[in-house]
């Protein structure tokens, strides 16, 4: 679960990691009495998760309550757009913070990495830009420091950064704090990510996370479940929502721009789907993973939850297993077409497994098209897709 | 990492429904499971086989060579650590939905202790013939034959796929690793290929792969330098990047992880890619004749 700034920083407050005095607030008239309350210089930072937030105009400076009224009125319900994402993210709060006298701006992060198999820091004195611009520019100006996690994060270890680093002398007292915080939350919180850009020296010696960046490993929140309520407020949280309110895994739906829906059992599967469609001149509207066992329920619910998308014009249902009763995901197949209300889009269906003979046997008598390879499947569906338009 | 008939078998977790029914599946395929563990269900028996309370019991018992995990997900590290104190030196953990740092954490201390995790998020290893760990169908006499295909997969789906193809193309595995689909594994795609060059049953190997983490960008760093054929199927080239498909290893993020960055590493290794699995059984036939 990505977790939206105001959120990081929330836990950043928990474990001690500094962060500008500020207010998380959802309507404009808040921000007008905030500001009207705390007289003064504030910037206004849309919550959103999309890269480069300020080049798409989510970050604003207000010196008065009525200006920064007048901005947040702006700002809230906007659709921010910018390279990273087209389609565009809705604004549904700001956060209002000081302005700093910025002296300096490094980068610090915790993640996984994955080769090693090891948590990762990843600190650099050049920060408030994209890392990854950095790490091509000046690979140089990097530091990484492996810890081991057996034994957990030891304070020469953050000494040991801020000299590879080349951390500004006046980090030099904050520091070794902050990286423990930070791996405290990463370690107690169970986060993916955990990143700080930038990392701010205050002209007047404070040293203060300026954005927080926290990515928490899904199967993780059982640990902190009072973070779960945080969940509804991420974007690409609407299609987990729909996949678990279907009874499938919270990953295993993802809608995409294509016009043709696929249903897989098994990521992997599903995945391969979605290449051959494109293989064959077509695009996927959907990943759908519909999980172990197959069984005519959740068929039908997978059936209903993908067409329940307009853009959705031909289907393929791409089942293979060496144990899957493929009578059984046949039987969900013509059940779900026979629903009275459903949309019904043509259907292409692949389908191996026990008593696969039976199953091909029950789809051709409702008129179901089956096929042998998943070259041919997608195909016929792109064919379809396309005599639907 | 690849398991042999006479290799002595715990299944940990055994007397859960699906550990029960795959067990019974595990001996069809010629597995030889000596012992079951299950906190509190000592001197049961679970398709004839003896279950004890944990596996220190089991290896207190038997000699063991592999464990089996069929634990759920918050259950696993307790019993990895278990059977890792209790000197099992190969892991096979099928649970998905792991916490990472739970997964780093026994990853490490597997290391420490030199003994080797495949998984998690596996569907096990196979050895045609032989035995067969995990919830692969190694009883499908049209998906697993004896054969000299050693086939290393992230993807359960996928990797039984490229099985049945090698199979119609009138071939064999020698062996099956499934690595997992999780973002941190105990056994990575590159250390299955090691295996697979060392081990004299095999004369070429297939990769399933998927988009997201650098496992066959590492992967065709070691093909380079073996000298046994690779071929290879990355699955979710189209996917768009930043989106979770299904399995949490399955998410682009950088240029590194993405369908075209595996590609491009894996043809400069001199792997051949194929576009489909379909496309195996004719590139079989021109590397092996």
């Amino acid at each position: 679960m990505k977790l939206m700034e105001y959120q990081g920083k929330e836990l950043f407050r928990r474990v001690g990691i500094p962060v500008p005095r500020g207010e998380h607030a959802s309507e404009a008239k808040a921000v007008g009495a905030f500001i009207a309350a705390n007289p003064g210089a504030w910037v206004l930072k849309a919550q959103v998760q999309m890269g480069g937030r300020g080049k798409a105009g989510g970050i604003k400076f207000a010196e008065s309550a009525d200006e920064g009224k007048k901005i947040a009125g702006d700002l809230i319900g906007m659709t921010l757009r910018g390279i990273q994402n087209p389609q565009g993210e809705l604004v549904k709060s700001l956060l209002v913070e000081e302005k700093v006298a910025i002296a300096h701006e490094a980068y610090a992060s915790i993640t996984i990495d994955r080769t090693a198999k090891k948590p990762v820091f990843i600190v650099t004195a050049q920060g408030g830009m994209d890392i990854e611009e950095v790490a091509e520019s000046h690979p140089a100006a990097i530091a990484k420091y492996w810890v081991d996690p057996a034994i957990g994060f030891q304070p020469f270890e953050a000494r040991r950064l801020f000299y590879a680093a080349k951390l500004p002398a006046g980090y030099g007292k904050e520091w070794p704090k902050i990286a423990a915080a930070m791996y405290r939350l990463f370690f107690e919180y169970g986060a993916n990510l955990v990143e700080i850009n930038p990392l701010v020296l205050t002209k007047d010696g404070r040293v203060i996370a300026s954005d927080a960046k926290v990515d928490l490993d899904d199967n993780a929140l059982y640990k902190h479940p009072e973070l779960l309520a945080w969940a509804s407020d991420s974007p690409e949280n609407e299609d987990e929502a729909k996949a678990v309110e279907i009874g499938l895994g919270r990953s295993n739906y993802a809608r995409l721009d294509g016009d043709i829906g696929v249903m897989a059992n098994g990521a992997g599967l599903g995945m391969g789907t979605m290449d051959a469609i494109r293989n064959a001149g077509g695009k996927a509207a959907n990943f759908l993973d519909v999980g172990g066992g197959a069984q005519a329920e959740r068929v039908r619910k997978c059936y209903e939850l993908i067409v329940s998308e307009p853009k959705v014009r031909a289907m393929f249902i791409n089942i293979f297993g060496g144990i899957t009763r493929a009578d059984q995901v046949a039987s969900g197949i013509v059940e779900a077409l026979s629903g009275g209300s459903l949309r019904k889009v043509p259907l292409v269906v692949r389908l191996t497994g026990t008593n696969e003979k039976e199953g091909r046997a029950i789809l051709s008598k409702a008129g179901i098209a089956s096929v042998e390879t998943m070259d041919e499947g997608a195909a016929k569906a792109v064919a379809l897709a396309k005599g639907a338009a | 990492m690849i398991v042999r008939r006479d290799d002595p078998v715990l299944v940990q977790g055994i007397t859960g429904k699906q550990a029960s029914f795959w067990t019974e599946k595990m001996l069809a395929c010629g597995t030889r499971i000596v012992a079951g563990s299950s906190p509190g269900r000592a001197g049961a028996q679970v398709h004839g086989v003896p279950v004890f309370d944990s596996a220190a019991d089991a290896a207190k018992a038997h000699r063991i060579a592999w464990s089996v995990l069929f634990t759920p997900a918050l259950a696993t590290k307790a019993a990895v650590y278990d059977a890792l104190e209790a000197g099992i030196r190969n892991l096979v953990v099928l649970a998905e939905h792991l916490p990472v740092h739970d997964v780093m954490a026994f990853v490490a201390e597997a290391n420490e202790r030199g003994a080797r995790i495949v998984g998690p998020n596996t569907a096990g290893v196979v050895t045609p013939g032989e035995a067969a760990l995990g919830i692969m169908p190694g009883f499908a006499e049209n998906i697993f034959a004896p054969g000299r295909v050693g086939v290393v997969s992230r993807s359960g789906s996928l990797g039984t796929l490229m099985c049945l193809e090698i199979v119609r193309a009138g071939y064999g595995q020698s062996a099956f690793v499934g690595v997992g689909g999780d973002p941190v594994v105990g056994t990575s795609t590159a250390e299955a290929l090691a295996a697979f060059e060392r081990d004299p049953g095999t004369d070429a190997v297939a990769v399933v792969g998927e988009v997201g983490g650098t496992m066959e960008e590492d992967a065709a760093d070691y093909a380079a330098g073996m000298t046994k054929p690779v071929v290879a199927f990355i699955a979710g080239r189209t996917a768009p990047p930043g989106r979770r498909m299904g399995h949490a290893g399955a998410i682009v993020s950088g240029s590194r992880g993405s369908g075209e960055s595996k590609v491009r590493c894996l043809r400069d290794a001199g792997v051949r890619v194929l576009d489909s699995p379909s496309d195996l059984g004719p590139v079989l036939q021109s590397l092996l004749r």
